[in-house]
């Protein structure tokens, strides 16, 4: 073993971010110490972002299997049959902190990061979708941050070629110091030809292909393992830069290779670069690998070992093929210019060995580096839901003018347009995208079955409402759930499965854990009730910034079938005359809600809970309405209530108006407008089509209450013969529409 | 029927929207179609070529500045000196343009933002193959997809003289205005042919705009490509 570098000791690891009873855990199973090479390689494979020490006990909890899983948790994406001999594979991914400090490059690189997670499974990228949260739109570096984000998500995307379909913007203090940047990349693949990470077959080759190997990005597993406080902005190097070019030649080049039976395995060199590319596919296969670090293509002079190990540079694929069968990959990347070599070859040891020039750098066995560390962390129910619990309506008053109330809604920068943000984004190349951002709650995506030409539809929705999770770790995670759920069955889609970003702040204070156990508790039980297994996921912690953490936010990817894409149906109201009802409950609750938030400044009280009874009966008949193509459109009512989610139908596409009129209740007319509660839609239909309609609610068990008819230019809500209100369009969609300019 | 070339270069991303409009969406017009490799010399036996969208090279240097060099172009001059219809479509129009094939330049947006959205443009000037059978003056909704849109030209008034200019950005009812131009392009054009009208380039997108079910866009875009194969046919162009 050469030595070299600084002396390895127990002030060096923590250094290296592992923590005393680490460094002899690694020392113990070694039989000796590590030299420095392999304290690089240990460090980064047992960081928090690599090894989810602190999470895999709970994360093993989640449901992951179904008929309709082909691939669960554990390999690179996880892939679901969508019949016809195709699946989609899909996962989505965080880029949070690397995002704080280098927004535009950080975003650029967790777009880039997912797309190769999933076409290394063998699966053409065809949509993507990002979930960004922002801090307060007034917070000094929010402006800067958005800016940044935004176009570095959109000129990968744009120039890699994935239609970016659907995501969200969300703005709230508890990201002020702590932005989160999570992207989703769904591909298509043929279900018998799907590609994993595996080192197998004694002698064959590893390949080495894409980008050079840089200084770049060293460490920055590890820098995602740890809290922000004055002085992060040193870790600026630690961020990698993005190629989306050099990303989409390795796409055509891998997908062509992948027509041919050259491959074993392959994965992408993402965080932790090759050291967590070698270790892990050595150990899924339960071999070995040897690598000679000099046949490594290199960026820059004199690179050590350690340095080779540890970069993060991107857009670099690993690969193990055929003895004997490496000229057919090499002469298809040279047809895509690109620069490969082979750089190892695969044992039976079970060990990883690094060597450059003959010498011997690295001698690490790869289960103890793939397996790592797991903890069971103390947990401790957070003091703070006590006082978040306690809501007295009586001291809120109630609005004065409710068209005041709704322009203010409107224009709210968690309700208003978010044209600005995915007009930067190609959300139509590739020639497959149904349903466009802001034209439904779930973008939709064309996939054409190869031999009978039918034209099914993907439906992805993402996102989650952190407040509701604050406020109720459980119930909160298992809303997130049933949101996407409901924003897929509003297009309809048929629900198949999920995949997830799991977003919290310090996973060694016992609150903070507290909120992470409850938070898995909450979205396994939704997972397990509506069948959507979790078959891919990632775990963000440590997103905290000098002491203070994000609200929880354990981020939603789920993906959706039509049939039919002649079956999808979108949120605008259509046209005149139509008639317009609430499916499902009309009132909801203000508890956690958007307008308690943005009109009162409270974040208090508790979300209507999610009731599997009575409300999968109105995802039935959701389902049921769309198979039957009797809607014009459909529109989940989420944040801002019912009389938002009216307006944005009236505002969507035709810019048309609504006549509403709701009977007399009892209770507060601000609840009745603005109250939030899972699994209510707002639908219209024809004349001719209201008995099909009323028919398959009563069919299904399902409310449905007519409310009123499209037309007009103006937005008129009377209640019990008194008129409420009457907003004119033109008013509303300014409010709408010209609300995000405002503060970006 | 008529056979159209894709020419894909590395960093191409709308080469397969292309191919799939002249293959799939126009089959029963007898259309077919089949991608092109840049390092090719020949375009081999097609009646059209098409240089779609994307980021080839990834842009660097300058949008369509390399591609222009690729060893392809040679064929694609003579193809076009030959009268044969091109069109190239958002990056396929700035390396017409880089390659001398076309008039100007495109610069970066106005607003310096990527743009994907909807937008109306009017269809004008002197007679092409993919325009022929559009009424003059009629405006057509097409998606544009760019970061560097925005037309330039040293001498503007001539190509207005020569009716050269094909598309001209204008609101839904059809009015040219400021507000309409998403990029600022000089006189809000969109797209100009060259002086022999054979050759074509726009930025929009029309590819994207060939089925109802994708968007809710319409099918606009149709029009140019249904205008192409009407103009071969009249032609008497066989392959």
């Amino acid at each position: 073993m050469i030595q070299h570098g600084p002396k390895v000791d127990a002030a060096l690891a923590k250094e290296h971010g592992l923590a005393s009873d680490e460094y002899k855990i690694l020392c113990d199973g070694l039989g000796r110490d590590p030299s420095y090479t392999e304290l690089g390689v240990v460090s980064v494979m047992w960081s928090e972002h690599c090894s989810y020490k602190s999470s895999r006990v709970h994360l093993k909890t989640l449901p992951s299997d179904g008929p309709q899983v082909i691939e669960g948790p554990g390999e690179n994406a996880g892939v679901v049959d969508i019949g016809d001999g195709q699946a989609v594979v899909f996962k989505m991914e965080s880029h949070n902190h690397p995002s704080f400090l280098e927004p535009y490059q950080g975003a650029a690189t967790g777009v880039g990061g997912i797309c190769r997670d999933v076409f290394t499974m063998g699966a053409r990228p065809i949509a993507i979708a990002d979930c960004l949260r922002f801090g307060n739109t007034n917070h000094e570096r929010t402006s800067y941050l958005l800016h940044g984000v935004v176009a570095g998500v959109g000129d990968y995307g744009n120039c890699f070629g994935v239609p970016n379909v659907t995501g969200d913007v969300v703005f709230d203090d508890s990201y002020n110091g702590n932005i989160l940047v999570n992207a989703f990349c769904l591909g298509l693949a043929k279900s018998d030809r799907i590609f994993r990470g595996y080192a197998s077959g004694l002698g064959n080759p590893i390949l080495y292909v894409g980008a050079k190997t840089g200084r770049d990005g060293i460490h920055g597993a590890t820098m995602a393992s740890a809290e922000f406080a004055e002085g992060s902005e040193d870790a600026r190097p630690a961020v990698q830069v993005g190629d989306p070019f050099m990303g989409k030649l390795l796409l055509e080049a891998c997908l062509e290779l992948m027509e041919s039976d050259v491959l074993v395995g392959i994965q992408d060199m993402g965080a932790a670069g090759l050291t967590s590319c070698s270790v892990e596919m050595a150990a899924r296969a339960g071999s070995g690998v040897e690598l000679d670090l000099e046949c490594v293509p290199m960026r820059e002079e004199g690179m050590t070992p350690y340095e080779l190990m540890l970069s993060e540079s991107q857009e670099r694929m690993l690969m193990v093929v055929h003895k004997g069968r490496e000229q057919e990959a090499l002469d298809i990347f040279a047809k895509w210019d690109l620069d490969a070599a082979v750089v190892g070859q695969v044992t039976d040891t079970g060990k990883v060995i690094v060597k450059m020039h003959d010498e011997v750098y690295a001698d690490l066995p790869a289960s103890l580096l793939a397996e790592g560390l797991k903890y069971d962390r103390p947990q401790k129910r957070p003091d703070y839901l006590d006082d978040v619990a306690q809501l007295d309506l009586d001291t809120i008053a109630e609005p004065a003018d409710l068209g005041v109330a709704l322009l203010d809604m409107l224009s709210a920068p968690n309700l208003c347009d978010k044209s600005w943000v995915f007009e930067q984004y190609d959300h139509m190349v590739r020639h497959g995208t149904v349903v466009r951002p802001g034209q439904a709650s779930s973008g939709v995506v064309r996939v054409v079955e190869p031999t009978s030409g039918r034209r099914k539809g993907v439906a992805i929705a993402a996102g989650c409402n952190a407040r509701h999770v604050y406020l109720d770790p459980y119930e909160g995670s298992r809303l997130a759930v049933v949101s996407a759920y409901a924003d897929l069955v509003a297009v309809g889609a048929k629900p198949l499965a999920t995949t997830d970003c799991l977003n919290f702040g310090n996973p060694e204070k016992p609150g903070i854990m507290w909120q992470f156990a409850e938070s898995v508790r909450g979205l396994g039980d939704a997972c397990r009730l509506l069948d959507t297994p979790i078959v891919s996921g990632n775990v963000s912690l440590y997103n905290e910034t000098d002491g203070v953490a994000i609200k929880p936010t354990p981020m939603i990817g789920m993906v959706g079938l039509v049939d039919d894409v002649d079956e999808v149906i979108t949120a605008g109201f259509k046209e005149e005359g139509h008639r317009i009802a609430v499916l499902g409950t009309l009132h909801g609750g203000l508890g956690g809600s958007e307008y308690l938030k943005h009109r009162h400044g409270y974040e208090l009280g508790t979300p209507v809970p999610f009731d599997m009874e009575r409300h999968s009966k109105v995802f039935a008949a959701m389902l049921a309405m769309t198979k039957a193509k009797v809607l014009a459109s459909a529109e989940d009512i989420s944040d801002g209530g019912l009389l938002c989610g009216i307006a944005e139908c009236c505002l969507r596409e035709e810019e048309i108006g609504a006549q509403v009129s709701l009977p007399v209740f009892e209770g507060r007319l601000d609840e009745l407008c603005f109250g939030e509660g899972p699994a209510r839609f707002i639908v219209s239909y024809s004349d001719d089509n209201a008995a099909a309609v009323s028919r398959l609610a009563a069919g299904c068990g399902a409310s449905l209450l007519e409310v009123g008819t499209v037309g007009g230019r103006e937005l008129r809500l009377s209640i019990g013969g008194e008129t409420k209100l009457n907003q004119p369009l033109s008013a509303m969609a300014s409010a709408f529409g010209d609300a995000f300019a405002s503060f970006s | 029927m008529a056979h159209f070339g894709v020419i894909r270069f590395p960093g191409s991303n709308c080469d397969d929207d292309a191919l799939h409009i002249v293959n799939t969406v126009l089959a029963d017009r007898g259309s077919t179609g089949e991608i092109l490799w840049h390092k090719e010399h020949s375009v081999g036996q097609v009646d059209g070529l098409i240089v779609p969208g994307g980021f080839s090279y990834g842009d660097y240097l300058r949008a369509g500045s390399m591609a222009a060099h690729a060893p392809i172009m040679e064929s694609v001059k003579a193809f076009a000196k030959s009268g044969g219809p091109v069109i190239g479509i958002c990056n396929g129009f700035q390396i017409l343009c880089e390659s001398g094939l076309l008039e100007g330049a495109l610069t970066r947006n106005a607003s310096l933002r990527f743009i994907c959205k909807d937008i109306y443009c009017r269809v004008e000037g002197r007679p092409t193959p993919f325009t022929k059978t559009i009424p003059a003056g009629r405006h057509i909704r097409i998606p544009i997809a760019h970061a560097e849109g925005c037309y330039r030209h040293p001498d503007v008034e001539r190509l207005e003289g020569e009716a050269q200019v094909i598309f001209r950005y204008c609101d839904a009812e059809g009015n040219v205005t400021a507000d309409a131009n998403p990029n600022g392009s000089v006189n809000n054009i969109a797209g100009i042919c060259n002086a022999a009208g054979n050759v074509v380039g726009l930025m929009p997108h029309p590819e994207r705009a060939c089925e109802a079910v994708l968007g809710r866009g319409g099918i606009d875009g149709l029009s140019l490509f249904e205008s192409v194969l009407d103009s071969l046919a009249n032609s008497g162009v066989a392959r």
